[in-house]
């Protein structure tokens, strides 16, 4: 089986600044869900938007595969479409673009893009709101415009609400449960949980092992200075909280 | 021949100054109106004349110096044959379709039968300027008497006013039906065109104006055109104006309005066509605690230049206005905007508040904002902000990380930019008009 997502000895920097992802290798076959840990400032966040296509970073060697094209060459917009999410850490606001407008057009750009028909409003609206309902979101903060004066929970039910609707293949969440309390972590948790399946699978970035127990990994690996420098299964996750990361950090110099 | 040495002194005219004082010396004994008004436009033109075209030492046309625009005067359209009323049939596409009573001008003259004149509600009588200067309507004795200006390029209009619409509400009645000027020139040749128009709504009545003009590209033709607006007291007034000109016009355009007590006035300026646009808004808030609402969008590409001027006066005690302006500019577009807040001594609990902002698209746009306040009484809030800003990058990234394309996500933000402007229009279908036609600019982008 080709693996879904396969990362091979990447180097990023930021453009016209520093070394960032440094030797990168990650393998992800579909229907895995696994873990980054790691201290801050490794650059797992970086490592999100580079596989996302951020502008602003440079590639400086190794290579991206994801559902079998070269990742590193499309646009943002076509990675999306290509079925690559990337869940903020820290969701922005667009003042002026309502929720639902922003929803419609990100769902058949995408839909349009790989050939599909596109979704009427009135059946986008349906799903929107079935969608909503499960993630505790109202219809009048669909209404509102995307994220403007959400609190930070909500934002994360909005980023998972965008996830659901979009049906991708790759869900990145960076730090899905920060700023969350314990029943937005439940909500958001399930919804994630709701989206996994054979052909599916995550990459869930996060300093804690309280969302492990909620979203269980395949595998957690702990990444440091720019690369993943240990591998293990889930109870990895719970040994970091008991150890810190001194240990790899050391492992990575 | 050497020139007179003379005490006057006096700038050089300009072949285009040359042109206009030739224009107004053939044409006055055929422009319309009566011995009155002929006296009128012969003090206008004195008053032209002694100004010449403003350049960049007249404070209030400094980022546009009309000497150096305005090479040229262009000659008087004629009336409108057969066939240019025929080709201005599809004119003011952009709202057709929503109903609204329309009035045709078609290369400054107002045409009847292009116009809808039928079942006119009770208290609403439309007449053409023309006709109304000719036959000593008592109405027009109120032009010039609006708002007090010595502006050279109002002046000029009021010298040479050949046609317009004059309307007139009666007190104490709700025009439900927007009525729509459609101003289109339709010469290929290059041509010169000064309508005036007047709209006197009396107490406690309302009324939607809308405002459209648009003609060919490729055509240097030159529209001077002016409104005098007198909203009565408690009267509500909702103006709309499109500015939809030929890539190569000069459109000129001064708008005087009175506003009476607890009247309320909206004004937005929406504007995408034209080489030279300039949009001088002069508001006179005469009354107590009227309420005002003057916006504009600007959607500005290549070499345009557009210039807006607003002048807001408040006289008298506990009046609102709001000012809320948006460029968006491509290519080499320049947008100039010059605010001013007058607040006179009489004028306490004054709140006034004026914003622009201009969001460039390319490196080579330019925008410039001059805000002012004049402030004579001292119980007042009154502020002013003006920002320039390119796209949000980080914004775009986000919109395309859910599958957006670039040019998509582009134009959300811009709608977005522009969209706090459009929303505030009163009537649903200018609005979505408008939001419309901001699309078609955003995919008519390069
Ligand atoms: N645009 C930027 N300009 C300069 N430095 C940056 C930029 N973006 C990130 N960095 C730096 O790169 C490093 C990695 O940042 P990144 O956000 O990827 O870390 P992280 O692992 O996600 O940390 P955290 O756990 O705190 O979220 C940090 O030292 C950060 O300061
Ligand atoms: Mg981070």
């Amino acid at each position: 089986m080709a693996p879904l997502l396969e990362i091979k000895d990447l180097h990023a920097e930021i453009s016209g600044g520093r070394k960032i992802i440094d030797g990168m290798n990650l393998s992800i076959n579909p229907g895995e869900v696994h873990a980054i840990m790691g201290p801050n400032g490794a650059g797992k966040s970086t490592l999100s938007y580079v596989l996302s296509g951020k502008p602003g970073y440079e590639i400086t060697g190794g290579e991206v595969i994801f559902r079998g094209v070269n990742l590193l060459e499309l646009s943002p917009d076509e990675r999306a479409a290509q079925g690559l999410f990337l869940c903020f850490q820290y969701p922005l606001e667009i003042p002026g673009v309502s929720n639902m407008a922003f929803l419609h057009t990100a769902v058949n750009s995408q839909r349009r893009k790989r050939g599909e028909t596109e979704l009427t409003s009135p059946e986008l609206v349906r799903k929107v709101r079935e969608l909503g309902q499960t993630l505790g979101i109202n219809a009048e903060m669909l209404k509102r415009p995307v994220n403007v004066g959400f609190s930070g929970g909500e934002k994360k039910r909005n980023e998972t609400l965008q996830m659901m609707l979009l049906e991708p293949y790759l869900c990145v969440l960076d730090e899905a449960d920060s700023g969350l309390d314990i029943d937005a972590l439940k909500v958001v948790s399930n919804g994630v949980n709701a989206l996994r399946s054979p052909e599916r699978s995550m990459l869930v970035i996060t300093h804690y092992q309280r969302l492990l127990d909620y979203i269980v990994p395949d595998v957690v690996h702990v990444f440091a200075a720019g690369r993943i420098v240990h591998t293990g299964g889930k109870e990895l996750a719970l040994e970091l909280e008991a150890t810190g990361y001194a240990q790899y950090q050391n492992e990575a110099a | 021949m050497a020139a007179p040495i003379s005490a006057q002194i006096r700038p050089m005219k300009t072949s285009a100054e040359l042109a206009l004082a030739e224009t107004f010396a053939a044409a006055r004994a055929i422009l319309p109106g009566g011995p009155d008004v002929a006296a009128q436009r012969a003090a206008a033109f004195g008053t032209f004349a002694d100004a010449g075209l403003p350049h960049r030492r007249v404070e209030a046309w400094r980022y546009t110096d009309l000497r150096a625009l305005m090479r040229e005067a262009r000659p008087l359209a004629a009336p409108p044959d057969a066939d240019a009323k025929a080709r201005a049939a599809a004119a003011g596409a952009m709202l057709a379709g929503l109903g609204f009573r329309r009035l045709v001008l078609v290369n400054g003259a107002f045409v009847p039968e292009l116009s809808d004149l039928a079942d006119l509600e009770a208290g609403l009588s439309i007449r053409s300027m023309a006709e109304a200067l000719a036959t000593g309507d008592a109405l027009t004795a109120r032009l010039g008497q609006t708002v007090a200006s010595s502006d050279a390029v109002l002046a000029l209009n009021t010298a040479l006013m050949g046609d317009g619409v004059v309307l007139h509400v009666a007190a104490g009645t709700a025009i439900e039906r927007p009525v729509e000027l459609v101003f289109v020139t339709t010469e290929a040749a290059p041509v010169s065109m000064f309508t005036r128009s007047l709209a006197v709504v009396e107490e406690g009545a309302s009324l939607t104006l809308i405002e459209s003009h648009e003609g060919p590209s490729g055509v240097a033709y030159q529209v001077n055109t002016a409104l005098e607006l007198v909203v009565g007291a408690g009267a509500k007034v909702e103006r709309v104006k499109i500015t939809a000109e030929g890539a190569d016009a000069v459109h000129l355009a001064t708008v005087l309005a009175r506003v009476d007590a607890t009247a309320t006035f909206a004004n937005t300026f929406f504007t995408t066509g034209g080489l030279v646009v300039r949009n001088q808004l002069l508001a006179h808030l005469a009354g107590e605690a009227i309420q005002a609402r003057m916006n504009g969008v600007s959607l500005l590409s290549g070499k345009q230049h557009a210039d807006t001027l607003l002048s807001v006066d408040h006289a008298a005690p506990a009046g609102e206005s709001r000012e809320s302006f948006r460029a968006v500019l491509d290519g080499a577009a320049q947008d100039i905007f010059q605010g001013k807040i007058a607040v006179r001594q009489a004028a306490q609990k004054t709140d006034a508040r004026m914003l622009s902002r201009a969001l460039l698209l390319t490196e080579t746009a330019e925008a410039c904002a001059k805000p002012e306040l004049e402030i004579f009484a001292d119980d007042v809030q009154c502020g002013h902000g003006c920002t320039t800003g390119t796209l949000d990058q980080q914004l775009k990234f986000y919109l395309m990380s859910r599958g957006i394309p670039a040019k998509e996500a582009e134009a959300l933000l811009i709608q977005a930019f522009v969209g706090e402007v459009i929303d505030a229009i009163g009537n649903e279908g200018v609005r979505t008009a408008l939001a419309d036609a901001t699309q078609a600019w955003l995919l008519g982008r390069e």
